[in-house]
């Protein structure tokens, strides 16, 4: 019985957490909110040389071949500090391109793509939230046409994966000349989307599970979701420890204080969650898709609470722009809405644990 | 990550079984002498009483929580008896183990653990609840006895205990928790009145217990006088619910999802109502969150670290869940539940069963420590906030 991360995977999370820490504080954090482009070149050039990009892709092709539960806790690591930057989108084609793209192609792309060199993004989305694989309808077997929804970086991206109908995976790797790029205002500006347009686009097929591939944002969509929630209530402590009313600091009220507990006990058991739904993944076959689900729809949901509450728990310097909570508060949103809302995930949930079966 | 037991464990688990299906039949479940035969038995093979030196009727094992949960599935799988279920072999004993005299040790901890005593835990007062320090039930030395006058509360199963283990006020002048004794006393005497308090799920199992002049020898103290109260919070640091426990809450679930498929909606199986799927998928996250945080909540304990404030959130967390799961087997049961009884006697089976879970749950949000004192605990303890002047979480 070992259900804790190795010596390792703590020293990842570290160095990751320290590489935010100096490069990411609160001032820099809401100039690349309100910056044009969401995204900085020196930061993410940063993670790609502290090797936080190319976890998952394999040692021959510059990796370091480890797995979803080492990428998830980056990723938890990322949410606690509100990293901005393509990072979900990146890891995934990077999956994808592992997992079903010819050797030339792994050549041609991983190697940069862990340094972060290259950048990577998914388009998966299409209209009326259909994110599941067997809801896509782009078509094309050489050449695409159609829209694609809410994809992360679609203009920096260097290559692209993109769903198409029958839950198949396409590669797209020239999108800058092929890919038509609607920007989007972004409620969560530390994750910038755009809508693309495939005009006989040229893209060739991927092997690979699409399924897998969603399992996997999933996953690292829970784990971000518990590093935010644990920020926010980090956070709302060190704010109920200094500011003072009534002549005590306001964390002494049992009203503050309570509010705290109850979001703590809300949160805490959620590290577990998506270490166990990471690990699933990794070596549980059986229990991946299932505890995929679950996680995202749990955490994500415990992170907008968290974020609602701390909010909350701050008063009305919360509510204001410079002070940085609400980019945590719309980062819970995306976490929540990106791959499926809650409510998809927990009718996910009930159909794949046959709930409704006879028997 | 590594969620199995190992090997050495699985051997174990294989010793366990071939015990079980050599000493214990569920027919045998019935015989009361044969239960007491098994559990003799049992603590032989070193399964039972395990912290309990072998001189008092223990098996005297080396602490080993995965040996323990090994033992725990096993036995309740073969639906085996397991320790006797008191305050006697739950708080007294380890009592006694840590701060009792060798006389009392010997007197008093062979016959509980062999079921022959019970004991009554005398804690709470009208007056003293969340604030139990400030108890006023007291205790004179009168001669070579003490002699105590006062009441307690919500004191379990009382008719049924021989003995009680109490705290009371026997240094009057001293600060409130330097000047209470933890006493031993014999119920079966003149002056002891138990008086049954009907729940709100219609249960009498707890009482009040008026003391009128009761007498005890002056020697039936547990450590010095006036350190009662550090005596009576000695045992919790062994106590493993500070790491939690899911399995009870997963077998609730379990059988919430009996609920729902035979309960109906619309003339179909209420489990297919995607808002039914959805509360269930709800409750869910709670539960395996839970269930895998004590996982690795065990692992960080057996690797010699601290789980961190982990620990003091369990209890809040399992009320949270045992209450939500509760509340919609109610919902599911639907008008069936304007009639039921929320307890009948006897009977543990039926719907009746999650109305006494319903009102139940909201009991275990009370005892051992009320939610509100919980979350002043996971405050100041956990999440570093000041103290409450009451110092209501020490």
């Amino acid at each position: 019985m070992n259900f804790d991360l190795t010596a390792e995977q703590t020293a990842l999370q570290d160095s990751v957490g320290r590489l935010l820490r100096d490069q990411l504080d609160q001032v820099r954090l809401l100039e690349i909110f309100d910056s044009e482009d969401g995204h900085d070149a020196r930061l993410w050039q940063a993670l790609g040389e502290l090797g936080a990009l190319g976890l998952m892709i394999d040692e021959p092709h510059g990796g370091t071949g480890l797995q979803m539960l080492d990428a998830a806790v980056v990723a938890e690591v990322l949410g606690y500090h509100g990293a901005p930057g393509p990072y979900l989108g990146h890891v995934a084609a990077s999956l994808a391109i592992c997992w079903g793209a010819s050797d030339a192609q792994k050549e041609r792309w991983l190697p940069r793509m862990a340094t972060g060199e290259c950048l990577g993004t998914v388009a998966l989305a299409e209209s009326d939230d259909a994110w599941q694989p067997n809801e896509w309808q782009l078509a094309g077997s050489t050449a695409l046409n159609g829209t694609k929804r809410n994809v992360l970086y679609p203009a920096q991206a260097d290559v692209m994966v993109a769903g198409v109908a029958g839950g198949e995976l396409m590669l797209v790797e020239s999108p800058a000349e092929t890919v038509e790029v609607t920007p989007l205002p972004c409620l969560d500006a530390t994750r910038r989307i755009a809508h693309v347009a495939f005009h006989d686009t040229p893209a060739v097929p991927l092997g690979g599970s699409a399924g897998r591939l969603r399992d996997a944002l999933l996953v690292l969509l829970a784990a971000d979701a518990f590093g935010g929630a644990r920020r926010c209530l980090d956070m709302a402590v060190d704010y109920a420890l200094t500011r003072e009313q009534f002549g005590q600091v306001i964390g002494a009220f049992q009203g503050l204080k309570h509010q705290l507990a109850n979001v703590a006990a809300d949160i805490e058991p959620a590290r577990a969650l998506y270490w166990y739904a990471a690990h699933a993944f990794d070596a549980v076959p059986d229990d991946a898709q299932r505890m995929a689900a679950l996680a995202k729809a749990h955490v994500t949901e415990r992170f907008l609470h968290a974020a609602r509450e701390c909010t909350q728990a701050h008063g009305g310097i919360a509510y204001t722009w410079e002070f940085p909570l609400h980019v945590w508060l719309k980062r819970a949103v995306f976490n929540r809405m990106y791959m499926g809302s809650t409510s998809l995930h927990r009718a996910r949930v009930a159909a794949l644990s046959g709930w409704a079966q006879a028997g | 990550m590594d969620l199995t037991y190992g090997a050495d464990y699985e051997a174990f688990r294989d010793e366990v079984r071939e015990f079980l299906a050599a000493h214990w039949s569920r027919e045998d479940a019935r015989d009361s002498e044969r239960i007491s035969a098994f559990r003799q038995q049992a603590t032989e093979a070193g399964y039972l009483y395990r912290n309990i030196p072998r001189r008092f009727g223990g098996s005297e094992q080396p602490t080993d929580v995965l040996r323990a949960q090994v033992i725990h599935e096993e036995f309740s799988s073969a639906r085996a008896p397991v320790e006797i279920y008191g305050n006697g072999v739950r708080m007294l004993v380890p009592t006694l183990l840590e701060c009792g005299a060798p006389w009392q040790q010997e007197q008093f901890i062979p016959p509980t653990v062999r079921g022959e005593v019970d004991w009554a835990q005398g804690y709470s007062e009208p007056g003293s609840g969340s604030d139990l320090a400030s108890l006023r039930t007291r205790g004179e030395l009168v001669g070579d006895e003490w002699v105590i006058n006062g009441q307690k509360i919500w004191t379990s199963r009382a008719q049924e205990c021989r003995y009680m283990f109490a705290l009371v006020r026997t240094e009057p002048d001293a600060p409130k928790h330097q000047g209470i004794s933890y006493l031993l006393l014999d119920l079966h005497q003149p002056g002891v009145t138990i008086r049954p308090l009907k729940q709100i799920t219609g249960q009498s199992t707890f009482n009040e217990v008026f003391f009128d002049d009761v007498r005890t020898p002056a020697d039936w103290i547990v450590g010095r006088r006036g350190e009662g109260w550090q005596v009576s919070r000695a045992t919790l640091k062994h106590e493993r619910t500070g790491i939690g426990n899911a399995e009870t809450y997963l077998e609730q679930f379990a059988k919430l999802l009996k609920v729902a498929k035979s309960a109906t909606r619309n003339g179909r199986p209420a489990i297919e109502d995607p808002i039914v799927q959805d509360r269930l998928a709800e409750i869910e996250g709670y539960l395996q969150a839970h269930r895998y945080s004590t996982f690795r909540q065990l692992s960080m304990s057996l690797a010699g670290r601290d789980p961190g404030p982990v620990t003091t959130m369990n209890k809040l967390v399992v009320t949270n869940l045992g209450h939500m799961i509760a509340a919609l087997a109610q919902e599911l049961i639907g008008d069936a539940s304007l009639q039921l009884p929320v307890y009948k006697p006897g009977h543990r089976v039926g719907d009746e069963r999650w109305m006494n879970q319903f009102f139940g749950s909201l009991g275990i949000a009370i005892a051992g420590g009320t939610s509100n004192i919980q979350r002043n605990i996971i405050g100041e303890r956990g999440l570093g906030l000041p103290r409450d002047q009451t110092g209501s979480a020490s």
